[in-house]
């Protein structure tokens, strides 16, 4: 019996220490991490011989150094005498750039597209499945090459360049828009309208919140619109119209005046978002069809009509199913801008881990902190997306 | 008291037939009216919907069959103004498309290697046809060893393992047996023993020499195979991957993301979910850090920066380096994938399982895995998809795959014409379509055949 007691306590009789989870466990980690510390060691120290042995400068020196290439798509002022700390600012903003724009077109569209395929149109549903089916079957790279070298270089030169309006130029040098200049007196409208859209949401929130309370809000809409159009209407009449556009014109070869957004970034912000907005438009009809019909026939029968049952009972709750992917789709656009550099729009990779890598050679530095920039960037829309779920998601008792 | 009965009063005894619905309800006309007119938003969209058609539809048609032209040496057959699609072109450039500069007389062997991947992908795809273990072992297992000889020529150049870098073995240096270099093998099998001996005394001082011999033995015996199936020389002509091209090379790396980025996948998501603190940390680490970063930077990072991380001299394939990069990247998202049908097994099939005495690995393998998988064959798929897609990135590293060859076709003068671009991109849409479009729908069809779950 009490050899028995004693063998319970111990390891049981026959079986191996190769059995015992707790040895696996130890020896498993272990050996992992020993892995990877061995890998790491070797690479920082083959990394050490190879960067010596082809005399290849360490540290963020070179970021003062002067970059001597150009940029096509400058946001800050930026020339050929900057410093290569510079032009990584210029990549980033033009990452940035595309990925905000890309990101409002495609929810635009693909919310668009997404409610047209459960239409009850027949045209409208076979057009928005067959768009979603079309963009999101082809890789990325061959729709932006496409837009680039088959739409937008094929269009005509500048001086054949379809115009709209007498005011935007389409040709293949890009689309030329007119200048906003800003006169005297644009503080004072700058300044009128910011205040203008505080006002409407403060007394929106305060409105909504009366009318949980006495079940009476103000007409919001119409409130709304007087004071976002009518404070800056009065502020540019009283300060006499400060804001003006220069017309681009037609001299010679070019157009002189306005300002030219680069094919480029056309065709990449075009591509993308027409890309990512054929996923987005599935992961809003699944939001959709997760709401169950009871609740739309529930809403009917409480007297809501169609509008107001999408607006207030539907989307509401659809938007709850829809959050979560639709973040990994803005991440999905936001690194897909890297393609950039199949076109030569300047991004972040084209021109710091394209042209800056190429010149000064510093591989290991430039590609992390690339990557470590797209991490960031990563972090920071999941945290903005998340915060916006936790609000919308579903408070369980 | 009794009723009299009226012989004349009549009752029906079949119900009358119903009138036809009103005209305007049924048919064609009452289908347009429900579903197309039946507001004046529904019509707006409606004749707004069929304005795109019209615009899209016709010169689409046109352009591709109707205006095209079939037949042509060059491009003066396709300089005349208004033709469509100038499908010589994609003849002409056809090789280039599929094998890019892959010697032509040795094409045969691209061919067998689609061939041999075909005739093992599709008895694996379709469900009635039965040995799926032995299927699947052929194509994960065998079918790249073969693929790998086939198509780069075998006979890699088997150097020095162990013991020859202290000088073991050099009286043997040169000496071969049909390609199989002796003293590379004298020293491989030297330091398997060893490595193996040592393994049974930590093992024997432990309390079980045999368990722990058998576990490395094992691993140098998988290793040595498939060293010694690429070291024999087979007489085949060496091709190096740089003029490897096409279709090709992105079916090499998509293939080759799906088969190693599964297992890797499944790996890390074990990792991810173990309740060993290091590994999980390190699982984690691993996948956060491939799914925050763009593919393209991974290719960068592969192309640029890994040359320097490795010993001096060691320059590996460019091929190759950018198959790590892509095989590192999709196992992140796989990972992902099966953590969430890890996820989704309810706890008390783990519980089952242990209370029957199963081991770990048994649990997984029998248990929790089959199960898991099947819940995310669709998440499977997707990522599947989209590695596919994004093959195509590999011609930002210099590494021409179909579209890369494409874009070179379109420098070529002597197709030089209006139409070439259009055609080329025509083409290619159309493929990348196919392949995309058949992955997507064969994953929706096994998930309804799969679909046990009690959905209304």
């Amino acid at each position: 019996m009490a050899e028995l007691v004693e063998s319970a306590r111990g390891k049981p009789p026959g079986t191996s220490f190769v059995n015992d989870p707790k040895v696996r466990s130890i020896v498993l980690q272990l050996l992992a991490l020993i892995v990877v510390v061995v890998l790491g060691w070797m690479f920082v120290d083959n990394a050490r011989e190879n960067l010596a042995a082809q005399k290849i400068a360490t540290g963020f020196g070179f970021l003062d150094n002067t970059a001597g290439f150009g940029i096509s798509q400058t946001l800050v002022p930026y020339t050929e005498t900057s410093t290569y700390g510079r032009a990584f600012i210029v990549g980033l903003l033009n990452t940035l750039l595309v990925a905000v724009v890309g990101i409002i077109l495609a929810t635009v569209i693909g919310f668009l597209v997404g409610v047209g395929r459960l239409s009850k149109n027949f045209v409208v549903r076979t057009l928005s499945a067959t768009y979603v089916e079309v963009l999101r079957n082809l890789p990325p790279l061959f729709q932006i090459l496409f837009w680039y070298l088959a739409v937008l270089s094929a269009l005509p030169s500048p001086r054949q360049s379809i115009s709209l309006f007498g005011e935007f130029f389409l040709s293949n040098r890009g689309i030329i828009v007119p200048r906003p200049l800003f006169g005297e007196g644009t503080a004072l409208v700058l300044w009128t309208t910011g205040f203008a859209i505080l006002a409407t949401v403060l007394l929106s929130s305060w409105s909504s919140a009366r009318r949980e309370e006495t079940g009476r809000g103000l007409p919001m809409g119409r409130i709304g619109a007087v004071i976002l159009i009518g404070l800056p209407l009065a502020a540019m009449a009283s300060t006499g119209f400060p804001i003006t556009f220069e017309s681009p014109e037609l001299k010679g070869f070019n157009f002189v005046g306005g300002v030219r957004v680069i094919p480029e970034f056309v065709a990449l912000t075009l591509a993308l978002s027409t890309y990512t907005a054929a996923f987005i438009a599935e992961n809003v009809r699944s939001g959709i069809q997760s709401v169950s019909h009871g609740q739309t026939e529930a809403a009917h029968s409480l007297g809501l009509r169609s509008g107001q049952t999408l607006r207030l009972v539907v989307i509401p709750q659809a938007m709850r199913v829809i959050i979560p992917p639709l973040t990994s789709q803005y991440l999905n656009l936001t690194k897909n801008s890297s393609l950039a550099v199949g076109i030569g729009y300047p991004d972040l990779v084209a021109v710091f881990a394209g042209t800056t890598l190429n010149q000064t050679g510093q591989a290991i530095e430039i590609i992390a902190v690339t990557m470590g920039v797209y991490l960031v960037l990563s972090i920071i829309t999941s945290v903005i997306m998340n915060a916006y779920n936790r609000r919308v998601a579903l408070v369980e008792r | 008291m009794t009723f009299a009965i009226d012989d004349h009063t009549f009752v029906r005894q079949e119900l009358h037939t119903p009138l036809p619905p009103p005209r305007r309800n049924i048919g064609v006309l009452g289908w347009m009216r429900e579903n197309l007119f039946s507001s004046i938003l529904n019509t707006l969209l409606t004749l707004f919907g069929l304005l795109l058609v019209v615009l899209i539809l016709p010169p689409l048609v046109r352009f591709l069959i109707l205006d095209a032209v079939w037949t042509g040496d060059n491009r003066e057959a396709c300089l005349a103004p208004g033709t469509g699609a100038c499908w010589p072109f994609v003849k002409a450039k056809f090789g280039q498309f599929i094998y890019g500069f892959y010697p032509i007389d040795q094409r045969w062997r691209v061919n067998i290697v689609f061939a041999l991947g075909a005739a093992l992908l599709v008895p694996l795809l379709i469900p009635s046809i039965g040995q799926k273990r032995l299927n699947a072992l052929l194509f994960f297992g065998a079918y790249p060893i073969v693929a790998f000889i086939l198509l780069t020529g075998g006979n890699i150049d088997a150097s020095a393992f162990l013991f020859q870098h202290f000088g073991l073995f050099s009286g043997l240096a040169g000496a071969s047996v049909a390609g199989v270099k002796l003293a590379f093998w004298l020293d491989f099998l030297l330091t398997a023993g060893l490595v193996t001996g040592l393994g049974a005394v930590i093992g024997a001082a432990l309390g079980d020499a045999r368990g722990v011999a058998r576990i490395v033995a094992s691993v140098f015996l998988g290793l040595g195979i498939i060293t010694l199936l690429w070291d024999i020389d087979f007489g085949l002509q060496p091709v190096e991957t740089r003029q490897w091209g096409g279709l090709l090379v992105t079916l090499v790396i998509g293939v080759t993301g799906i088969v190693t980025s599964l297992p890797l996948g499944i790996l890390l998501a074990l990792g991810r979910r173990s309740k060993m603190p290091i590994v999980r940390l390190l699982c984690i680490i691993f996948i956060e850090f491939w799914r925050g970063v763009p593919l393209i930077t991974v290719l960068f990072f592969a192309t640029y920066m890994l040359p320097l991380f490795l010993p001096a001299g060691a320059n590996p394939d460019g091929l190759l380096r950018a198959l790590v990069g892509v095989a590192l990247f999709t196992a992140a998202y796989m990972a992902e994938v099966v953590r969430g049908g890890l996820q989704a097994i309810p706890k008390g099939q783990y519980e089952g399982a242990m209370a029957m005495g199963l081991t770990w690995s048994q649990m997984m393998r029998l248990i929790i895995l089959p199960q898991a998988l099947t819940l995310v064959i669709p998440g499977i798929v997707n990522s599947f998809i989209s590695l596919f897609k994004d093959t195509t990135l590999v011609l930002i590293v210099s590494i021409f795959d179909f579209l890369g060859q494409l874009r070179a076709a379109f420098t070529d003068p002597n197709w030089a014409s209006p139409v070439t671009l259009y055609t080329g991109f025509a083409f290619a849409g159309i493929v990348y379509f196919i392949f995309c479009f058949g992955m997507s729908r064969y994953s929706m069809f096994v998930e309804r055949r799969l679909n046990t779950s009690h959905r209304h």
